[in-house]
């Protein structure tokens, strides 16, 4: 386990005590990742430790989240083939297949 | 067709909702989040339903209250309202997609509401600075959302820095989420913020529910021994592909960094946020008359400046959750041809105080400019640099807003000008000597993003 960069606080140690859920698993560029059913895709990807998976057009530098409230468009995806999905307002469902070189 | 339709379900259209369904009206609400309770009560989804919200809410029992109420009420979450259609003299026709953010497939709706009340809320402004386009550099209310909603910590070490009383409950949010915290700094000085907190102290004595769940925030920061600093912030960031370290200076009356001030602190993530900025498009695109500072202008009934157009909570003026709350109960109230109390207006007053501190001790200083170095993104869409801005307006000679955007390209990027806008227009402003047609940032007519097959299906094309 990696000891810098995000992390989901698991239930066992978490104050709010959030209720089971189902594990859901997405694919993102060919690659398995799981998550909760309920996680927004910018959730799965930041749990795993993902800070940023786009790269801008112009300087080819690297974004994620910065808003995470669907305004600054810093997080687009490609969801099932859809371009320019914000992942941090898209809810993940279970085979979500992203890719993140749009 | 609904009587009241309401625009946002946080604490300002959730308030209205309630009041409108008392006064016996038709109410529906939309908002595109998945579930109601707006910004300040964001909270795990219904997949996942906590057993201790409360841990991350002070006044959870308000909105679980205000919840209940809603019954009778129409909800329609996951609805991104993208059109408000103009008419003189009453409402506008409000169209609405509804489904998965940014699906191809959402169905379409349209009303024409015998009132509207806009409750739309606030994002966060952020002011640039070196290498805020890092990965790991947020806004506050990133950190916020994700501990909230998903119980992600946006980092392991995580510095907090801005501006306002909002940095304590997310640097509180990330204790609890599991980050440490390694500082929340705050722009404004002792002087500043201790005339806007100490004066008329009797005043806040009224809003005292809103200083003790301040008070417990700072208790979490006392016993998790994080720093608070005031004339401090973060004036850049550093790493390769990934914040690896920040710059944290001394900020002067006027938030220009202090010389010889500075140091260099290891961090994971940093949380920035300088204040709000009102979401004011839907109701520019209705017609409403808006301030200077983009808030929507009201009279003492929520009333718009178009007749059945209704303003709550942060779209009228930054003033935090307590006051969304009571100007919405007024909102909703009038909108369903009843009288508020005067208790009810009493309380709009005593939190206007409130806000009114907050924009005195916390306002945004024109000194951040000098934070800045050439190379600095300012628009990060169009990838813009502080030095580009400055040297096309020079070369250009043009003091208007709207052609240095063109040429600059600043602010016409995908996100439509909501992050950048005002740091554009602060800065060429002073480039310039002064713009001839300030204020146009919040034109935008459409409110979200639409796809063309969509808006084609609208049209009553079939493909
Ligand atoms: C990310 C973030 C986190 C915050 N967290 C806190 C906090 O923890 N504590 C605190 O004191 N303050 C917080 N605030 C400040 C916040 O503004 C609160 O004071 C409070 O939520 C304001 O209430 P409101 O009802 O005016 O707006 P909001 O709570 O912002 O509600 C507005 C609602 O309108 C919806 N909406 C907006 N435009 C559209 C559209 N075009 N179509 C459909 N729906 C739309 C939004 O989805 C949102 O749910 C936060 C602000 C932000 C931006
Ligand atoms: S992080 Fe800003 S839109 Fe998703």
């Amino acid at each position: 386990m990696t000891t810098t960069g995000p992390a989901r606080l698991e239930a066992a140690d978490d104050p709010v005590s959030p209720g089971p859920t189902s594990e859901i698993a997405i694919v993102v560029d060919g690659s398995e990742i799981r998550g909760l059913a309920g996680q927004t895709i910018a959730g799965v990807l930041l749990a795993a430790g993902r800070q940023s998976w786009r790269t801008t057009a112009r300087q080819g530098r690297p974004r994620g989240v910065f808003c995470g409230i669907g305004v600054c468009f810093d997080c687009l995806v490609t969801v099932n083939g859809l371009r320019d999905v914000r992942a941090c307002q898209r809810h993940a469902a279970d085979g979500d297949e992203v890719s993140t070189d749009a | 067709m609904p009587e009241v339709l309401i625009i946002g379900a946080g604490p300002a259209g959730l308030a209205a909702a309630t009041a409108a369904r008392r006064a016996g009206a038709r109410v529906v609400v939309l908002d595109a989040a998945e579930d109601v309770g707006g910004q300040y009560w964001r909270h795990l989804p219904q997949q996942r339903p906590a057993g201790r919200e409360e841990v991350l809410h002070h006044g959870w029992e308000r909105f679980t209250g205000l919840r209940r109420e809603l019954t009778g009420v129409e909800i329609v979450t996951g609805a991104q309202v993208w059109l408000a259609e103009r008419h003189d003299g009453r409402p506008p026709t409000v169209h609405i997609l509804v489904g998965p953010a940014d699906g191809a497939d959402r169905v379409r709706r349209v009303f024409d509401p015998g009132a509207l009340v806009l409750a739309t809320g606030a994002y966060e402004r952020t002011l640039p600075f070196p290498g805020w386009d890092l990965p790991g550099v947020f806004t506050a209310g990133a950190a916020q959302a994700l501990a909230k909603s998903e119980r992600v910590a946006v980092g392991r070490r995580v510095l907090v820095a801005g501006a306002g009383p909002f940095l304590l409950p997310v640097a509180s949010s990330l204790i609890r989420t599991g980050a440490r915290v390694v500082g929340v700094l705050e722009a404004g000085g002792w002087s500043r913020l201790g005339r806007a907190w100490t004066a008329r102290p009797t005043e806040l004595l009224s809003a005292s529910h809103k200083a003790g769940e301040l008070a417990g925030y700072a208790r979490d920061l006392v016993r998790h021994r994080v720093p608070y600093r005031v004339a401090t912030g973060v004036i850049a960031a550093h790493g390769h592909d990934r914040v690896e370290e920040v710059t944290v200076a001394r900020l002067d009356a006027q938030w220009a960094p202090v010389p010889g001030t500075s140091r260099r602190v290891a961090v994971d993530a940093v949380c920035v946020g300088h204040g709000f900025v009102p979401r004011s498009e839907l109701a520019v695109a209705a017609g409403c008359q808006t301030g200077p500072d983009g808030t929507v202008v009201v009279d003492a009934d929520c009333r718009s400046s178009v007749p059945g157009v209704f303003a709550a909570g942060e779209i009228t003026g930054i003033g935090g959750a307590d006051l969304a709350l009571a100007e919405g109960t007024i909102a909703g109230t009038v909108a369903a041809g009843a009288a508020p109390t005067s208790a009810q207006r009493r309380d709009v007053l005593v939190y206007q105080r409130f806000a009114t501190r907050l924009s005195d001790g916390h306002g945004i200083r024109p000194g951040w400019a000098e934070w800045l170095a050439d190379d600095t993104l300012i628009c990060r869409c169009e990838e813009v640099t502080a030095g580009e801005l400055r040297d096309i307006a020079a070369a250009t000679g043009s003091r208007g807003l709207r052609s240095l955007k063109l040429s600059t390209r600043a602010g016409l990027g995908v996100c439509q000008g909501r992050v950048c806008g005002r740091s554009v227009e602060e800065l060429l402003d002073r480039t310039t000597g002064g713009l001839l047609d300030p204020g146009r940032t919040a034109n935008r007519p459409l409110a979200g993003l639409v796809r063309l097959g969509e808006l084609a299906r609208t049209q009553g094309d079939p493909s």
